[in-house]
């Protein structure tokens, strides 16, 4: 038999219906609701009177707009109104919720993955872009807009053209200080915003092999940044043993036998991929973006660029608005650049292990004058496990400022907006122009180094900082 | 969905690449629950100076765009959040087509299940509609049947969609109502493969 990847594997096991000269009719397994793209496909299923087909096979919690201090006072009227529209939409259509009275409550992305709803094999849908996390787990998984939500809600199906597939494969050894992190940013920086489009990717090779689950979410979840709908890794030992006894996984003799299954998702040795990007590891630096799109970006110890260093003159023109936008002048040595904002949260960096990351920086030390620095769990769970272990007292310690979770200034959506003006150092995913707020300038980071750059108040080369175990 | 057959109507440039969705509709926007009435926040940021004066600099604000129905954008057009609230603002606003050489992957579905046609063109065709876009009266039109756009000196180019989602918008179906006939199939799948707790 013709040796196939993954995503092939996933995507004919999936097939409900295929015709010449349609998409293909593809099932959908998990389908993860949130409050901000699914009040107007609720609204169509009551004008049309059709039901929810798997309510037990739909999940929802709300994130974007929740408030991370007095979570239950909501004083924006209308982000209100959009989560008491979700909760009425949960009951009449029978939908599990975790709201926010639930332990469970955190970004969609990383509560599936926490209680167990993310496995191999799934299809995953979410009317939101970074739902490309899930493919952490050898998921194909891919946002969508709210009327394919409507469509998924009423029928548990898509239709879908089969993507091509792009393997990025990352050999070699990561340098210390080196994070998940910076190698997406690095992809994105060297290949650009749109290497993906079109494609599904599948993330190879020994640096990936080598990572922990949390790491391979950070790297999915960008994949989105990359253009690609969905980034994807074979599971392995590493993928089973995070699954094993969380909470909506298989249990006992059926979690061993799911193993089974799981294990032979994996991409067949020697299965060809429509385009295949090498890259060797130990030449990525901790990274930091100078501009307004995840491609605009440069190692911590590099400089601003000039609009001159770029081919194209769509390319200057864009880095010449980048820079006035960002308040940059070119060859600013990154290190110089001062920082009034630190934002450690998001889908892409919030979970326990990026805490860890953090709070090893920060540890004894205190936030550096003129700047405010927050720290927004991922989830309840991840709030509640930082406490254990002690983390959530170092940041406080050091003057971070220690919040319920939510998307928060990812988006601000709720009150965690970014000062025009204002520099933010952040752990989140995009730096589009306006995203942290009207005129807030953004550099994309990893934890270790939003972390050390709320000591510092600029950007520091974490690689040349003594760290402290916190254990 | 309203039926998209022929349009022809003025056309309006904004000569940027990777614009992404956060500029199309920010996010402040997006908390309301209805479809409608998000045109009057289209490319907000960019729009109004202030959130309220309108920016003499931008390209929609300038008088020789006022009432353009074809947006002219460059690479990766709408890239970045998968809001369908970005194809609801721009088609509110007016716009009735989209033409760039690229466009981002989520934003372009969004965009055909709304009846807002994304058209591709070559880069160099795409540019040639940016300087032309600049003179107030042109007009482009584009024939989904055909899958032609053309205006009156000549310029004449094909496109690529999907002959699936070119019937869907030529005929204005509703989606779900079409993938109920394929129901008894969607049954058969989860008895096999997943079937209710």
């Amino acid at each position: 038999m013709k040796p196939k990847t993954i995503i092939e594997k996933i995507w004919e096991n999936h097939v409900v219906y295929r015709e010449d000269g349609k998409p293909d009719l593809l099932y959908i397994d998990l389908h993860l609701v949130h409050e901000v793209t699914s009040p107007q496909a609720f609204e169509g299923l009551r004008q049309k009177g059709r039901k929810v087909r798997r309510p037990d096979l739909t999940f929802a919690t709300m994130d974007h707009n929740v408030p991370t201090v007095n979570r239950f006072v909501i004083e924006d009227e209308v982000a209100r109104n959009q989560i008491s529209a979700l909760e009425r939409n949960c009951r009449e259509f029978s939908i599990p919720l975790a709201d926010l009275h639930s332990e469970e409550q955190g970004i969609v992305h990383v509560i599936g993955p926490e209680l167990g709803l993310t496995q191999p094999g799934k299809t995953i849908v979410c009317g939101d872009s970074h739902t490309s996390t899930h493919g952490a787990f050898g998921a194909l998984a891919f946002g969508i807009g709210t009327s394919e939500v409507e469509h998924v809600l009423a029928t548990q199906t898509l239709w879908q053209h089969k993507p091509k597939t792009l393997q990025i494969r990352i050999d070699g050894k990561l340098g210390e200080g080196v994070t998940a992190k910076d190698v997406i940013l690095a992809i994105i920086g060297r290949y650009g915003v749109d290497v993906g489009t079109g494609y599904i990717i599948e993330f190879t090779g020994e640096v990936i092999r080598n990572m922990s689950m949390e790491e391979r979410m950070t790297i999915c979840n960008m994949s989105i940044e990359a253009g690609a709908r969905a980034g994807l890794v074979s599971p392995d030992e590493t993928t089973f043993a995070y699954l094993r006894g969380r909470k909506y996984a298989p249990k006992g003799e059926e979690f061993e036998k799911a193993v089974e299954r799981w294990r032979a998702l994996a991409t067949d040795e020697g299965a060809e991929y429509d385009k295949t990007i090498e890259i060797d590891a130990s030449t990525i630096a901790p990274m930091v973006t100078w501009g307004t799109n995840p491609a605009m970006s440069t190692s911590v110890d590099g400089t601003v660029p000039h609009p001159e260093d770029f081919s194209s003159e769509t390319e200057q023109k864009a880095v010449r608005r980048a820079l006035e936008y960002m308040g940059l002048k070119p060859s600013t040595p990154i290190t110089e650049i001062p920082v009034q904002h630190v934002f450690i949260g998001s889908c892409t960096n919030s979970r326990i292990s990026d805490l860890r990351e953090a709070a090893k920086i920060v540890k004894g030390k205190k936030v550096a004058k003129g700047v405010r620095a927050l720290v927004v769990p991922g989830s309840q769970q991840v709030k509640k496990q930082a406490e254990e272990e002690g983390l959530a007292q170092i940041f406080i310690d050091a003057g971070f400022e220690w919040r319920d979770s939510g998307c928060s200034a990812c988006l601000g959506m709720n009150p965690d907006i970014i000062p025009e003006g204002e520099h933010c150092a952040s752990t989140s995913n995009r730096n589009f122009e306006g995203r942290q707020g009207k005129g807030a300038r953004t550099h994309l980071v990893s934890p270790a180094m939003a972390a050390a750059a709320a000591i510092y108040g600029h950007f520091v080369d974490v690689r040349k900082l003594q760290k402290e175990p916190v254990h | 969905m309203k039926p998209f057959t022929v349009h022809k109507g003025k056309v309006a440039g904004i000569d940027r690449a990777n614009i992404d969705t956060d500029q199309i509709i920010p996010k402040q926007f997006l908390k309301r629950i209805e479809r409608t009435g998000f045109g009057k926040f289209l490319f907000y940021d960019w729009r109004y100076i202030d959130g309220e004066k309108p920016n003499p600099d931008f390209e929609l604000n300038r008088p020789e765009n006022e009432g353009a129905t074809i947006l002219v954008a460059n690479e990766n057009f709408g890239c970045g959040s998968s809001r369908e609230h970005a194809p609801w603002a721009l088609q509110d606003y007016g716009f009735q087509a989209i033409i760039a050489p690229s466009f981002a992957d989520i934003f372009y579905n969004n965009c055909l299940k709304n009846g807002l046609l994304p058209i591709r063109l070559a880069k160099q065709d795409v540019e040639y509609l940016l300087r032309e876009s600049t003179k107030a009266d042109y007009e482009l039109t584009i024939s989904l049947e055909d899958q032609r756009v053309y205006d009156d000196n000549g310029f004449e180019r094909t496109f690529d969609i999907d002959p699936y989602r070119k019937q869907l918008l030529l005929k204005g179906w509703d989606e779900i109502d079409l993938t109920f006939v394929y129901e008894p199939y969607i049954a058969e799948y989860e008895k096999k493969h997943c079937p209710l707790p």
